[in-house]
């Protein structure tokens, strides 16, 4: 835990009475996989809408890199490499997947006149081996919006990757996927971290899949931190378990 | 590319047909110039409107404002502008050949820059708005535009302004403006040609179909937005300073800043050719001004009517548009093509095979 990435410290924000997050303290280590469960309505996605940007929290503070990042709007904080896909997904559906990819680009050091650029050869490359790499190259020229569910997170997963980012905020990636697939999606989730270096916080609540990628896992429960350890820590902690299952 | 071939001989079967047009039918040359406005008009409407998603009621706001800012530059260059307006209907105050085309250059370039730099000042505002709070708010800056000009007595308020007289015969007159229009708008489609196949017609096209996940990718939305609608300002900003010219007279409410015609056609002429195509534009313009000029020749009286059935028409059947009809019909050779329709259990299968080939 000495290198973390993400730092959250006492973090709160409610929506007017409601509380979704409270006193919220937790670091993404840097290079692994961190996961994120917790009960329906247990916050989870506030949390991360909170990281990237999308509203500003009560109190507290996130630290990026070492950055205090919580004044920061979404945009910005893209363009520093932290990125996040949606748990319904979202892809820029009357494009081409291709297209889709194209404008993927990261956009950190864009400046006015990179608007108008046109030279693309080896982004088509390498935009083109991401398709592969989620296996849908032979569906590059179709148009995303005509794609199945399962498909168009696996773009969505792919134009995150074309982005380069150096953390990637999965929001339940494998919800929606064919059971049987679930398993080729989570080595696609661990080659992204392994051979390309990302660093993963991901939503998930298929408890199999996320006991089996990440290295340390956090719990929320009526927007609090409940648990956090190793898999093997979380599944046998009490807690936890009462958080799911309710306590008797 | 195949398609990038045809679309060269299209320009320059574009380019031979407007320089030949006043040639082939000399009695209407202005009927062709005001056709070459309208596609200008339905060119620019859809960088905003059909690329990008933001349906503009306010872009003749640009058009108004490049023809009074070049009439004030080009009067004010040689007289004083309020003593101009205020005499012009008494005396007749003469420029010299030299004053006329100093003027008019120095009036087109202030037009398209003032315009452009309007843009950027408004677009700060308006771009907060979005969905039909956009088409609203933009709506209030075209009227407020007009109202404004109508009630500002040193250009002329509601009388309007009389341009200082081309140095010519008519006939002179109507070519030199035909020219300059037909080079405008042509001009504009070779560089909107251009910019569609750019990271920029990417982005405009990314902001259209979901802008909120461009933000969350880091895309410079507003940066984007911004240089589209100053891109459009523009072109609009030398129009309009051509426009005025062209008829001599300008004044605010039905000229300058005329919001129920103008303005309504190029949404119109966009939605009946087929919105966000290059094409689109250009084929709802011709289609819709032939369709306009025969109504208001032959159903006088009627032409309002032909028209409000014409845009409920197009709006209730024909949304795609002539262009994106046949986009739709041939995919493969001028779209991006669906994905089969597969059995729902079959697709689930697809994307996760092991390597690319057995994806489908």
């Amino acid at each position: 835990m000495t290198d973390a990435i993400i730092e959250l410290k006492h973090v709160s924000k409610s929506f007017g009475g409601v509380v979704a997050n409270r006193d919220i303290s937790l670091a993404v280590p840097r290079g692994r996989i961190t996961g994120l469960i917790g009960p329906n309505g247990s916050g989870k996605t506030t949390l991360f809408n909170s990281i990237v940007g999308y509203h500003p929290i009560d109190s507290g503070s996130i630290c990026f890199e070492g950055r205090e990042i919580s004044r920061l709007r979404v945009q910005e904080i893209a363009r520093q490499g932290m990125l996040r896909t949606f748990q319904t997904t979202r892809i820029y559906g009357k494009m081409s997947c291709l297209q889709n990819m194209l404008i993927s680009i990261p956009h950190r050091k864009a400046g006015f006149f990179d608007m108008f650029a046109s030279e693309r050869r080896e982004t088509i490359q390498r935009a083109e081996q991401l398709l592969a790499f989620v296996g849908l190259y032979d569906k590059r020229l179709l148009r995303a919006g005509s794609l199945s569910f399962g498909q168009q997170k696996l773009l969505e997963f792919a134009m995150a990757l074309m982005n380069e980012p150096t953390v990637l905020l999965l929001d339940e990636p494998t919800a929606g996927i064919n059971p049987t697939l679930i398993n080729g999606l989570i080595d696609r989730l661990k080659r992204a971290n392994s051979d390309f270096g990302i660093t993963l916080f991901v939503i998930e609540h298929n408890m199999r899949a996320i006991m089996n990628m990440a290295s340390t896992i956090y719990c929320l429960a009526h927007g609090e931190l409940l648990a956090m350890g190793d898999p093997a820590a979380i599944q046998g902690d009490r807690r936890v378990i009462d958080a799911y299952l309710g306590a008797h | 590319m195949n398609s990038s071939s045809l679309q060269s001989l299209v320009f320059w079967l574009l380019l031979l047909a407007g320089v030949a047009a006043p040639w082939l039918f000399p009695d209407y040359t202005n009927e062709i110039a005001v056709l070459w406005l309208m596609i200008l008009f339905s060119s620019t409407w859809d960088i905003l409107g059909g690329q990008m998603g933001y349906n503009s009621l306010g872009n003749i706001f640009f058009f108004g404002a490049g023809m009074y800012l070049s009439a004030v530059v080009q009067i004010g260059l040689f007289y004083d502008v309020a003593m101009y307006t205020s005499a012009a209907r008494t005396t007749h105050i003469a420029f010299s050949n030299a004053q006329y085309f100093t003027g008019l250059g120095v009036g087109l370039l202030a037009a398209g820059v003032g315009s452009a730099l309007l843009a950027v000042v408004i677009g700060w505002i308006v771009f907060g708005l979005r969905g039909p709070y956009f088409a609203i708010g933009t709506l209030g800056v075209a009227v407020a535009g007009a109202e404004l000009v109508a009630s500002w007595t040193w250009v002329g308020a509601a009388s309007g302004i009389s341009l200082p007289v081309f140095p010519g015969e008519p006939e002179a007159q109507r070519l030199f403006y035909y020219f300059l229009m037909f080079a405008l708008s042509f001009v504009l489609l070779l560089f909107l040609r251009w910019l569609y196949g750019t990271n920029f017609g990417l982005a405009l096209n990314a902001i259209r179909d979901d802008e909120e996940k461009a933000e969350a990718m880091g895309l410079h939305t507003r940066r984007y937005k911004r240089t589209a609608w100053v891109i459009s300002a523009f072109f609009l900003g030398i129009a309009g300073s051509l426009f005025g010219n062209m008829t001599g007279f300008i004044e605010p409410r039905d000229i300058a800043f005329p919001t129920t015609t103008f303005n309504i056609f190029m949404v119109l002429m966009v939605l009946l050719g087929g919105k966000g195509t290059l094409w689109g534009p250009v084929v709802g313009a011709t289609v819709f001004h032939v369709i306009k000029e025969v109504t208001w020749t032959y159903f006088l009286g009627w032409q309002y009517v032909t028209l409000g059935l014409l845009i409920v028409i197009i709006v209730v059947y024909f949304q795609q548009g002539i262009v994106g009809w046949i986009i739709e019909r041939f995919p493969e050779r001028f779209g991006t093509p669906l994905a089969p329709r597969v059995e729902p259990e079959r697709a689930r299968d697809v994307g996760l095979a092991a390597h690319p080939k057995a994806a489908e």
